[in-house]
């Protein structure tokens, strides 16, 4: 094991012995933070290739059905789309504040943060609700009964590509609300956790994990906006 | 020495504690692999079980002794079982969950409780397919392709997609904790080129089972909302293209068979250094291999799709890479033999096993450039060819060592030798079974008889009516060892902590090690399989 | 992470640039580029992803080489995915 310069304050390692949080297969916790911050790391690139396979399908089906996308795509709602765009990055931004709290020791403004972050998570949620709501009620779930009107209100050439757009569609943002359902049940656990005054600068690697996750969460949906919502200002003409 | 004798039982992973509660709550990598080790046989005997049933339909031309559909479910069940709940897991959630810590001087891996988690998750996965099985399993082949199975089969399908699904995030966490474990919890002295081939090959191993598996897992839960909600994206009649899946589920599929593989082939080189006495020959290029394998092995998949209507241009492409990943597979059947060359070496069963490794995974690789070459793969594939080749490698390879790396550290996982005799009878015996039930599928996969069908033209009986009988054979040989290994854990002669006076960390543990393998951090001074260290008639230094 | 702590003003300056990006991405949308909209928007998006990356989940500070070779691996084995896979739908109509 190469000797590397520890980042940590002498308070850190001078508790390394004593600290409670240690698990006993590990020799410091220097080891230990580092082995679980590379843990998460490995399986945030297990989730980039489980939406990868999605993006693969998208990405070839774009390709074959051009016209069919850009129609589906305008059925997008562009501004809670937009919005909810913001809300994640914005979701990102306390969730970056929460653990650099950690870092600094500030419990109460752990807490605020992660609170803050399930707050924009839900919101995002609750957006996304909506428009599955408008999409299902317009019949745009693929499968028997799917339906596409185009900008004179009739049945779109188009109909059958758009179709596998939304199946995309609906996959790909259903995987992202799921793994958004969880990111807020990790945010609740370690707020909870936060309250109890579990972290600080001596320990805090699971805010650091979760926060690792949730970026990563967010990570996916920056992709996803422009592939889904933005494809393009105007009908296909012919 | 191992003796026999009542003898005063030191504290070590087994008798630590007893009762239910901690084996199923243990965070024991030890006892997380033996919980490992009787659920993977278990489903081996399933699986297997599938196979003689098959191979008994096939005694006779004619199908008479199932019908159909019925075949249908019972290669599916065959393939599904033996690939996600024996082959994936057997040597990395066994053997490597057992040594990986102990070869690099840790406590355990980094992160015991979802070591644990893994089991359980494979534990629930075979649950579910369990459930399939007994409702009547699916029949789409174990590959489940579409639109078969996303539209038309009425099989169990979403059943053993889940099972297949949960059973995957068994291994990616498995592969998840190798890999931090390697890089993270190696003892003083122990540098990456001090590493046994074995914790190589799983840590490649890892990176496949990490980067490929959550591409089997999107796949499988899009063929399930396909199967669902009437999807449409395998449809070819609403523009769907079944070949997606082809190519999603081969991303995964192919280096799966790595996954299957390359574990095998560090227990052999383990294997063959102790009983050659000998350093591996080329350890720079053996760790290399199997990193070149894992990579290499991403390139190659759609080899398995040449006939099924991708463009020839891309065809030609993937004909050339699967060329491309042989190459480092070659290179360690020339370095194992190397290693042989000049060393001393002895036939005990591990050795046995090693060699029937190598031996029939050349022949099965051999045959893999056959089906790599596009012009032949149109006469050969989807015929019994194929299927000798992958049980080649699969069977005659995987199976081999595995069992091969069960001989070698039974005494230091049970305390116990086997019975040596009965170990070279079985290893015989399946070495024999085995080639009589494959050989003759190469033949008659060459003459034309298709898989997958449950009734075949009649000059082909013979061919396999000797097949079957050969796995008649092959199956008193894999029941030999399940026996006499239960028989050595009362039984057997007690073995003392380096039975084979082999190099590795994990020999210099007593035999079953303590819980915490180590009563001291052990500082790591020489190379891996330092034999001539070992073999000097002078006095060395063993880490206790 | 774990050693470098960053300023308030630091994550703030991000979400700033973050919003930018998006309105830029949001009105570049609005604009006729043909062929080049799409490759506009994911290089957007990805300036996107490095800022939340590098700035939020600490890759810029990281202490730790392997934190990178995982992260570079993980994309690259994306990259193949994508990429082989496109080599047959691509060439299908060469014939």
């Amino acid at each position: 094991m190469s000797l590397r310069r520890s980042l940590l304050s002498d308070s850190t390692t001078a508790v390394a012995t004593h600290n409670p949080d240690l698990q006993h297969h590990f020799a410091s916790m220097e080891q230990q933070q580092d082995a679980s911050v590379m843990g998460m790391w490995v399986f945030l690139i297990t989730e980039i290739m489980f939406f990868g396979g999605m993006f693969a399908g998208y990405m070839i089906y774009r390709y074959l059905y051009y016209p069919g996308f850009v129609e589906g795509s305008l059925h997008m709602d562009f501004w809670w789309g937009t919005i909810n765009t913001v809300v994640l990055l914005c979701s990102s931004l306390t969730m970056a504040m929460a653990v650099r709290s950690a870092q600094t020791g500030q419990r109460k403004a752990i807490v605020g943060f992660l609170v803050v972050t399930i707050f924009f998570g839900l919101a995002f949620l609750g957006i996304k609700a909506v428009e599955y709501d408008g999409h299902w009620s317009e019949h745009q779930f693929p499968g028997h009964g799917f339906q596409l009107l185009d900008e004179y209100h009739q049945p779109s050439p188009y109909t059958s590509q758009a179709e596998v757009f939304f199946s995309f569609y609906w996959a790909m943002t259903g995987f992202h609300a799921l793994h958004m359902v969880i990111g807020v049940g990790l945010v609740s656990w370690i707020a909870f956790h936060a309250w109890r005054g579990r972290y600080g600068p001596h320990y805090f690697t699971p805010v650091e994990n979760v926060g690792l996750y949730w970026h990563f969460v967010d990570l996916v949906w920056i992709y996803l906006y422009p592939l889904l919502y933005l494809i393009s200002n105007k009908h296909v003409s012919g | 020495m191992a003796s026999f004798g009542v003898p005063i039982e030191r504290e070590n992973y087994l008798n630590k504690e007893y009762g239910i509660s901690s084996w199923l709550l243990t965070t024991d990598h030890k006892r997380i692999a033996l919980l490992y080790l009787l659920s993977i046989t278990f489903f081996f005997f399933i699986g297997g079980f599938f196979a003689l049933l098959i191979r008994l339909e096939l005694l006779t031309p004619a199908g008479d002794l199932v019908q159909a559909d019925t075949y249908n479910k019972l290669f599916t069940m065959h393939g599904q079982v033996m690939v996600f709940f024996f082959l994936i897991p057997a040597v990395p959630a066994v053997l490597g969950n057992f040594l990986i810590p102990i070869m690099i001087g840790a406590k355990d891996l980094a992160f015991p409780r979802i070591n644990l988690l893994s089991w359980y998750l494979y534990a629930i996965g075979g649950l579910f397919m369990l459930y399939t099985i007994l409702n009547g399993g699916a029949d789409t082949g174990w590959t489940f392709y579409t639109p078969l199975s996303s539209q038309f089969s009425d099989s169990h399908v979403i059943a053993a997609a889940l099972a297949i699904f949960i059973a995957g995030f068994s291994s990616i966490l498995t592969g998840l904790n190798f890999i931090v474990t390697v890089h993270r919890m190696r003892a003083p002295g122990m540098t990456w080129s001090r590493l046994p081939l074995f914790v190589w090959a799983n840590y490649a191993t890892a990176i496949i089972q990490v980067l490929g598996t959550p591409v089997l897992a999107i796949t499988l839960m899009l063929v399930a909302l396909e199967r669902i909600f009437g999807l449409g994206i395998f449809d070819p009649q609403r523009g769907g293209d079944p070949l997606l899946f082809q190519h999603l589920f081969w991303f995964y599929s192919h280096p799966a068979v790595y996954i299957m593989i390359l574990p095998g082939m560090g227990a052999v080189s383990e294997i063959v250094t102790c009983f050659s006495r000998k350093r591996i020959f080329g350890y720079k290029f053996m760790a290399l291999a199997v990193i070149a394998i894992a990579v290499l092995g991403f390139l190659v998949w759609a080899h398995h799709m040449f006939v099924a209507g991708i463009s020839l241009y891309a065809a030609m492409v993937f004909s050339l890479l699967s060329y491309f990943v042989a190459v480092p597979s070659a290179i360690k059947v020339f370095n194992w033999t190397a290693t042989m060359y000049k060393g001393s070496v002895s036939f005990e069963t591990p050795m046995l096993y090693a060699f029937g490794f190598i031996g029939l995974f050349t022949m099965g690789g051999l045959t893999g450039l056959f089906l790599a070459a596009l012009g032949l793969n149109v006469h050969v594939t989807d015929t019994y060819f194929v299927i000798a080749h992958f049980h080649y490698i699969m069977v005659g390879g995987m199976v081999m060592a595995y069992l091969g790396g069960m001989h070698f550290w039974w005494p230091k996982i049970s305390g116990r030798m086997y019975p040596e005799f009965w170990g070279k009878l079985a290893a015989m015996i399946i070495f024999i079974g085995f080639n009589l039930t494959f050989f003759p599928q190469f033949v008659l996969g060459y003459m034309g008889m298709p898989r997958r069908y449950w009734q075949y033209s009649p000059e082909f009986q013979v061919l396999n009516v000797l097949s079957t009988a050969g796995a008649t054979i092959l199956a008193v040989g894999y029941v030999l060892p399940m026996v006499y290994f239960l028989w050595s854990m009362r039984y057997g002669k007690i073995a003392d902590s380096n039975p084979w006076n082999a190099a590795g960390l994990e020999w210099t543990t007593s035999s079953p090690p303590t819980t915490f393998n180590f009563d001291e951090t052990p500082l790591v001074t020489h190379e891996a399989y330092n034999y001539d260290e070992l073999d000097e008639p002078k006095e060395v230094p063993v880490e206790r | 992470m774990s050693g470098h702590i960053a300023t308030k003003k630091l994550y703030v300056g991000v979400w700033i640039a973050l919003m930018c990006l998006t309105v830029a991405t949001a009105a570049a949308s609005r604009i006729e580029l043909g062929r080049f909209n799409v490759v506009l928007a994911l290089l957007i998006a990805t300036c996107k992803a490095s800022l939340v990356a590098l700035f939020f989940m600490g890759v810029k500070y990281v202490s730790d080489k392997m934190t990178i070779v995982v992260i570079v691996a993980g994309l690259f084995w994306l990259f193949i995915l994508l990429s082989l896979s496109m080599t047959d739908y691509i060439s299908r109509h060469w014939m």
